[in-house]
């Protein structure tokens, strides 16, 4: 056997997997999508069908919100806790980074005991203000359930940017006669930019297309993987889900591209 | 370069030591008056306290309860580093990789608000005189480390600082590029007449920079002195053994002798001393014909440098002597020569404790 056919058929079973689970169910999603009563035109229901529209742009937003309010908290306490030694230190990173056990499920449980019918939330703006606040089933407890999973991913990211930032450079920045304010925005942002494109990457696509904790909350969130799940099971639209499946992924992957080359050239600014 | 001349900060720092939280000591209290315009060296081995030192004077360090540092008088201690106006080149350089070349020198004004026509006039005249043109436009990971270097000093100048503080300025860089750095920041330091502290390990920079070197060990001040007074006069093994070559010589000094395996050495030093420790430095050393001077010994090894050669000898005290001799001088090793030595070239130094 040649040295160039035995590569080759190292890189069999790599294409058979491939293939199996990545390229066949794409290709058959891709098709389904377009086997509906409108053809390809299906695809653009996504865009032209105002309820879609109207879930994409809840999705969007919901996701947009979660990565910026994640990169925002993930940023001050990564920071925090990776600079100061403190007691307790520890206890409190593993804490934090607890969520990255739970599955979605458990998430939306969390949230309902938080801020459902019977949660502490609930119990307590009863007692002061005789009105029960309760946020669980719609998009603000979403919202919540995707904070607590999106910051202890962020925060690893961002404790281990801050980690090898050079401290000499805030120094110098401070002998200039920077401000810590200005120390911020002129060295140390910059510096983590990297960090914050590849957590906020995650961040958003799990929040676009987390499903187990909308799921557990209620039914009837309008976000896309919410709409795809009804689509499939309750109405039997096989097209529409699938070519809101492809919907949902191009956006995402489209959106993830668009940070990554804008943040190309900060992040090759930045050396 | 006298008070009246300089530029710049009169630098005081009175008892200041740093005790770190676990409780290491790497500064013991110390007290040190800078004139202004001067450029002072603290010199010493790694660890001996020399840039905790110089991080007090710039404000990145709190000295311990009771330590005091001022500038013209004026008590800065409480001062954060960003309003003491001091200019600092650390040992990475610490330029910052997001701007380009221009916009770090420039850094330092823009955050004081100056015009933008200003920095431009302000950074070009510190483009020519670091000999940096054609670099503004850069960026940081497109330059040598010698360009680095340049553009870390042009920057902690640019803000016109009351005192200039480098951290070991050269010593990320290769020998060569080194010595040439070193002779040119020389010049720029006088032209700039700056208060100037310097921190390094390497002697010869501070030999070469210093109007006065501070030489520390294990956080305490061993000396401070001019370059020949540490030179010429070591107050301590130490400080004889770090600034350049010496020969350490323990004998019995009698009337007015040391007393040594290989003759007995004229010495200034009228009182008999038991066990006495003294300083010789290689140069001082003359080779004479066996038996014409009050010393002899053996030639061991003898190396040719160039401008001059060094010679091993053994017999003449307990340990090997150096000698520094002229090029010319024909010696081989296994010869017996004399050593001629001017009593005043030796010093006596403190016992060691």
């Amino acid at each position: 056997m040649s040295h160039r056919s035995f590569v080759w058929l190292c890189l069999l079973p790599l294409a058979v997997v491939t293939a199996a689970f990545f390229l066949l169910p794409m290709a058959r999603l891709v098709v389904t999508g377009a086997g509906g009563p409108q053809g390809l035109a299906g695809y653009l229901a996504i865009l032209t069908e105002p309820r879609y529209r109207a879930t994409l742009f809840n999705t969007v937003l919901l996701a947009t919100a979660t990565t910026i309010v994640t990169l925002i908290v993930a940023t001050i306490a990564g920071m925090f806790l990776q600079r100061h030694r403190f007691p307790g230190r520890a206890v409190l990173i593993a804490m934090l980074t607890f969520p990255l056990a739970f599955p979605g499920v458990v998430v939306g449980f969390m949230i309902i005991l938080l801020a459902g019918r019977q949660g502490l939330i609930g119990d307590f703006s009863n007692r002061l203000f005789g009105e029960k606040l309760v946020f669980a089933y719609s998009i603000y407890g979403l919202f919540l359930g995707y904070l607590y999973f999106s910051i202890p991913r962020v925060i690893l990211t961002i404790m281990a940017a801050v980690q090898k930032l050079d401290i000499g450079l805030e120094e110098a920045a401070r002998s200039l006669g920077a401000s810590p304010w200005a120390v911020q925005r002129d060295v140390v942002l910059p510096a983590l930019a990297p960090a914050f494109v590849a957590s906020g990457a995650i961040a958003f696509a799990t929040a676009m297309g987390a499903f187990g904790t909308a799921f557990t909350l209620a039914t009837n969130i309008d976000v896309l993987p919410m709409l795809i799940y009804t689509e499939f099971t309750l109405a039997a639209n096989l097209s529409v889900a699938a070519a809101l499946s492809v919907g949902l992924g191009i956006i995402t992957w489209f959106i993830l591209a668009l940070a990554r080359s804008f943040s190309g050239s900060a992040v090759a600014a930045a050396g | 370069m006298s008070a009246q001349t300089g530029h710049g900060a009169a630098v005081r720092i009175e008892a200041c030591g740093k005790t770190f939280a676990d409780g290491t000591r790497a500064l013991e209290p110390a007290t040190l008056d800078i004139a202004r315009g001067e450029t002072l060296v603290l010199l010493g081995p790694s660890g001996c306290g020399k840039t905790t030192m110089l991080r007090i004077i710039a404000g990145l360090e709190q000295p311990d309860a009771g330590g005091k540092v001022s500038f013209d008088g004026k008590d800065m201690t409480a001062v954060p580093i960003e309003r003491r106006n001091v200019g600092m080149v650390f040992q990475s350089y610490a330029l910052f990789p997001n701007m380009t070349v221009s916009e770090n020198i420039g850094y330092g004004l823009k955050i004081r608000g100056v015009s933008n026509k200003e920095r431009a006039e302000r950074v070009a005249q510190l483009v020519a005189l670091t000999n940096i043109s054609g670099l503004e436009n850069r960026r940081i990971d497109q330059l040598s480390g010698g360009q680095r270097q340049r553009v870390a000093l042009a920057r902690a100048v640019a803000i016109r600082p009351g005192i200039l503080l480098l951290d070991e300025p050269l010593t990320a860089l290769d020998a060569a590029l080194r010595d040439r750095l070193r002779s040119e920041l020389n010049r720029l330091l006088r032209a700039l007449g700056i208060t100037t502290i310097y921190v390094t390990h390497d002697q010869s920079e501070a030999m070469e920079l210093g109007d006065r070197i501070v030489v520390m060990q294990k956080g305490e001040i061993a000396q401070i002195g001019t370059p020949r007074e540490i030179y010429f006069t070591p107050r301590s093994r130490f400080v004889a053994e770090f600034i350049g070559a010496a020969n350490i010589v323990e004998a019995a000094i009698e009337h007015g002798h040391l007393i040594l395996p290989g003759g007995r050495q004229p010495i200034y030093c009228d009182t008999d001393v038991p066990a006495a420790v003294a300083m010789i430095r290689p140069e001082t050393i003359r080779v004479a014909a066996a038996g014409a001077a009050s010393l002899s010994g053996t030639i061991d090894s003898v190396s040719f440098i160039g401008d001059r050669q060094r010679l091993v000898v053994s017999g003449v005290s307990d340990r090997l002597i150096t000698i520094d001799a002229p090029n010319t001088v024909q010696a081989r090793p296994g010869e017996r020569i004399g050593l001629s030595i001017s009593p005043d070239a030796i010093r006596l130094l403190p016992p060691e404790n």
